[in-house]
């Protein structure tokens, strides 16, 4: 176990290029193959370690780990998915200063984001359809929650110019379902 | 005394520093560049503002989180190898204590019926946060032929697996188009070499 945690978080740690979100879907694709949790509650874990310090996919590590393996789990599995990053800045700043110049790799990297994102964009997309028609259902307390965030949070920017923090939509979509699934 | 000496010493100041930016920083990545400037850059005098630069556009073509990458680079500045580890550790250790504490509580948490409600809300938002994080990207994101195929069909591959249940890796779909990248290039760099024969 603790193993599968250090291989499956580096494995993480290897290919997160392009940001927090970028390792959100590698994650997931991790804890999903080990049959770890479930979507549903990797969601709750997504939206925790949003809502909290620290980077998002660090969190997610921590949390995965310590749900899988207590303390030790939550040690390996957060050093496990830093390490790439870390030893790869000390080689480039030791020995390959002009690595990042090189164009071969520089037409690497060029593929790689584009695909990022679409991989971003497809996961989350997927998230919401899937919450929104579980089984093929509607679930419409889902629905008219998506709805509304999606919508405020539109309104936000184009009409009031304000981008709003993750935590924030966080915040009211956990009003939302205060209300409508009830106490 | 004791106290002097340790705040002379640089890997301490290293890990303090990163300790108070990782225990304040919310919200991802990018929100720590104003606090890494502040300290790091005008306070300390550790990086000057090119450096940061330079680090962020690194972290943009490295794994990771540009969190990381920053204290590690910050940190080897200043103290080799030691320091990276110093300044790494540092600024990793407030979240994972503090999210080691709320995950062990966190099922206990999820039974009373109000907490759980709210979760079953946060559910339907953490899917649209991913995906305004995505369009977000998107638009930054530089456009010729070459990216927006890769950025459609990785894009239609992900939904359709997870739609079909199909389990393609998204680890396999990068390196699919990132060597597919590589081709393109290089054929096109052969053109440029024939076409000037």
């Amino acid at each position: 176990m603790i193993f599968e945690l250090f291989f499956g978080f580096l494995k993480v740690g290897c290919f997160a290029f392009g940001g927090a979100y970028a390792a959100i879907p590698l994650i997931r694709d991790v804890v999903l193959s080990h049959g770890w949790i479930t979507d549903e509650v990797l969601s709750y874990m997504i939206a925790v370690s949003e809502s909290t310090p620290g980077p998002v996919m660090l969190n997610l590590a921590t949390y995965i780990g310590s749900n899988q393996a207590g303390f030790l789990g939550s040690v390996v599995a957060t050093s496990a998915i830093v390490l790439p990053a870390f030893l790869i800045v000390i080689l480039i700043m030791k020995f390959f200063s002009s690595a990042l110049e090189n164009k071969y790799v520089q037409a690497v990297l060029s593929g790689l984001k584009p695909a990022v994102i679409g991989i971003i964009i497809a996961v989350g997309a997927y998230m919401i359809i899937d919450t929104c028609l579980p089984e093929m259902k509607m679930d419409y307390g889902q629905i008219i929650i998506s709805v509304a965030v999606a919508a405020i949070m539109i309104i936000a920017k184009k009409c009031f110019k304000k981008k709003l923090s993750p935590i924030t939509l966080i915040g009211i979509a956990a009003v939302l379902g205060i209300a409508i699934y009830g106490v | 005394m004791i106290y002097t000496l340790l705040r002379m010493n640089v890997l301490f100041q290293l890990f303090i520093t990163f300790f108070k930016i990782g225990a304040f920083t919310f919200g991802g990545g990018y929100a720590m560049l104003p606090i890494v400037e502040d300290i790091c850059v005008s306070r300390k005098k550790w990086i000057t503002h090119d450096e940061m630069m330079y680090i962020t556009v690194i972290a943009e073509s490295t794994p990771g989180p540009i969190a990381i990458n920053l204290a590690t680079y910050i940190g080897y500045k200043q103290k080799g190898f030691i320091g990276s580890l110093f300044a790494t550790i540092g600024i990793v250790l407030p979240s994972l204590l503090i999210i080691y504490v709320i995950s062990i509580f966190l099922e206990g948490f999820l039974e009373i019926k109000v907490v759980d409600s709210a979760f079953k809300g946060i559910a339907a938002a953490v899917g649209i946060l991913i995906v305004n994080a995505g369009i977000t990207m998107s638009k930054k994101m530089k456009k010729n032929w070459k990216s927006i195929f890769i950025f459609t069909s990785s894009a239609v591959i992900m939904l359709l697996s997870e739609l079909f249940g199909w389990k393609v890796s998204s680890i396999v779909i990068m390196i699919i188009f990132g060597c597919f990248s590589l081709s393109v290039f290089a054929i096109q760099e052969k053109k440029k070499k024939e076409a000037e024969l």
